[in-house]
């Protein structure tokens, strides 16, 4: 049953082989029996799961199934969830129990999905390791010694692990497609204003996006279809059709054309990466595409500009915690001002902090211009490189990350080498582009590499389509961690 | 570089207490943090358009009539204080 995708999963409840209360019950039970020295769950509520369970099962008794109905899904602990504790991986959220769904959490009850579990994360999407969660770090089912990534640290290693079928992710700088490649699984971040930010922590608005991560192409495709979609709530959200992605996988890659920039393969790449990624698109030629190089000539620029813009917008949406309307609020204090900072002081935790000093201070009076609007020029820069690329060319293809997962606590004291270990990822969240990370081999240590597909604007059935079409070919996507095989 | 009074003051902005290790120790990090930020400030993007958004879309326009329900009750039954429908915070007027 664990490593069933979610078509195969509807297919076992629609041929009664199994109930949605079974395999509920089935899945706590690998978190319960397997899942305890991953961390991979903030907050886990059988009772709530299996009422879900039991209303899905009648619904497919009914015969009102639809291709999620019953099926468990964790959910990155970032999205608000009515009646659900809801803490950004934060100790200023450690007891908010949500008022209200965010509109992906609506539309997963709407199409009668479980709600497995609130999977752990960096506090506030902030971090590349999950070791920046106040609920303790992640740990790596190919390697305990090894981090899982971050921020959806959680969600990629529950889904390696095969302790939940699938989950939800959000992506502000590659926190969906480097955690994927880190643990070996598929993960989706899709084009900016594809999926409704409504009910979602903010971190950086204009950067951030709701995703998924899945065992194959084939369950991101089934995911997409659910959570895509115009929700006026979100002033971002963009008004146009969903595609119908699980129906256009097969369309193959024949002609199709990889555009592979000529900056990705550089001294920044560790050897074990560079060459599964290589085979994966020697892989995708032999399949019928071709490549063409293609230049991004600015995208060395793209994490000093995100480290102005991103902490930039989270100063400012994180300004919300006072201690006044949820969230913590600190015992002593002096007067209303005192309140606020020691609130915020206990409550954040030091990447936080530091994300919020670095983008209080871009945004101060008299750095704006060399600061703020530099980077917003550069962002108009590295988009425009994507733009002129994909004149050329269909998808680009490259790496996600430019080594294998390292190990927890090697760079946990060094901000500056963590963020710029993001060179692959944030400037497709700068652009706004939609990309994806399937496995594509194994580097140094016996560690998962994932290869990065990025679409043009809102052509995430193309990359789809590819990855599927790859995964038909391989079985990267099928390799098991080691311990966690056995049913 | 940030001087340790800068530093001081941008804690005070963002409403963060820091301990004087926390303040030696986020002056060092952040000064690193600039120090990567600075190769993007070298780069001449003069008649560049700034991009504060991936959409070039117009921000959308709705009816002027209220659409939120009232949710008074549930929200402030998450709030550290309240009393009387208010929230409750130390006193700011003398």
């Amino acid at each position: 049953m664990h490593n069933r995708t979610l078509k195969e999963l509807a297919e076992a409840l629609a041929t009664k082989e199994t109930s949605s209360v079974e395999m509920t019950r089935y899945f706590l039970g690998r978190i319960e029996k397997l899942g305890k020295p991953l961390n991979a769950f903030i907050t886990l509520d059988e009772e709530r799961s299996l009422a879900q369970a039991r209303a899905a099962d009648l619904r497919i008794a009914r015969g009102e199934a639809g291709p999620l109905t019953g099926i468990p899904i964790a959910h990155k602990d970032l999205f608000c969830a009515k009646g659900w504790r809801t803490t950004a991986g934060s100790r200023i959220l450690a007891n908010f129990v949500s008022p209200y769904d965010a509109h992906v959490i609506e539309r997963f009850g709407e199409a009668g999905a479980v709600f497995l579990g609130k999977a752990n994360m960096d506090e506030f999407a902030m971090g590349s390791s999950n070791e920046n969660s106040h609920f303790g770090p992640v740990r790596n089912p190919w390697d305990l010694a090894a981090v899982p990534g971050g921020s959806s640290g959680g969600s990629a290693a529950a889904v390696a692990a095969r302790i939940a079928p699938a989950a939800t992710g959000t992506d502000t700088g590659g926190s969906i497609r480097q955690p994927a490649s880190f643990v070996g699984v598929s993960g989706l971040r899709p084009t900016y204003g594809r999926v409704s930010r409504y009910g979602i922590v903010a971190f950086a608005s204009s950067l951030d996006q709701a995703g998924a991560l899945g065992k194959t192409a084939g369950d991101l495709a089934i995911l997409l279809k659910a959570m895509a979609g115009f929700d006026a709530r979100d002033s971002t959200s963009a008004e146009r059709p969903v595609e119908d992605y699980p129906a256009m996988l097969g369309s193959g890659v024949k002609g199709l054309r990889i555009g592979v920039p000529r900056e990705y393969f550089s001294k920044d790449l560790a050897p074990d990466v560079a060459a599964p990624v290589r085979s994966a698109i020697d892989e995708f030629v032999k399949l019928g595409a071709k490549v063409v190089e293609v230049g991004l000539p600015n995208q060395h620029l793209s994490v000093p500009a995100y480290y102005v813009i991103a902490p930039a917008e989270a100063s400012s949406n994180l300004s919300r915690y006072d201690g006044v309307r949820y969230g913590h609020r600190a015992a002593g204090f002096t007067d209303l001002r005192d309140m606020y900072r020691k609130t915020r002081a206990e409550g954040f935790g030091a990447e936080a902090k530091r994300r919020i000093l670095v983008g209080t201070y871009v945004l101060s009076h008299g750095y704006y211009d060399a600061y703020y609007l530099q980077a917003q020029k550069i962002r108009r820069l590295v988009a425009n490189d994507f733009a002129a690329a994909f004149l050329e060319c269909d998808l680009i293809m490259g790496p996600v990350a430019p080594s294998v997962a390292f190990d927890i606590g090697a760079k946990a004291n060094d901000a500056v080498q963590m963020y710029l270990a993001d060179l692959y990822t944030i400037p497709i969240n700068l652009a706004g582009l939609p990309g994806l990370s399937i496995p594509c081999g194994f580097g140094a240590k016996g560690r998962p590499v994932g290869l990065q597909v990025v679409g043009n604007y809102f052509d995430e059935a193309r990359m789809l389509a590819a990855a599927h079409a790859f995964q038909q070919a391989t079985d990267w996507h099928a390799r098991i961690p080691p311990g966690f095989e056995k049913e | 570089m940030l001087s340790e009074e800068q530093v001081a003051r941008i804690a005070e902005l963002a409403r963060l207490e820091l301990t004087p290790a926390e303040a030696l120790a986020v002056r060092e990090q952040l000064n690193g943090i600039l120090a990567m930020i600075d190769e993007m400030k070298a780069v001449d993007t003069t008649g560049i358009e700034p991009m504060s958004h991936p959409q070039s879309a117009m921000q959308r326009l709705r009816e002027d009539r209220a659409t939120e329900p009232d949710r008074r009750e549930a929200f402030q039954a998450i709030a550290p204080a309240t009393e009387d429908g208010l929230y409750l915070v130390p006193k700011v007027i003398e």
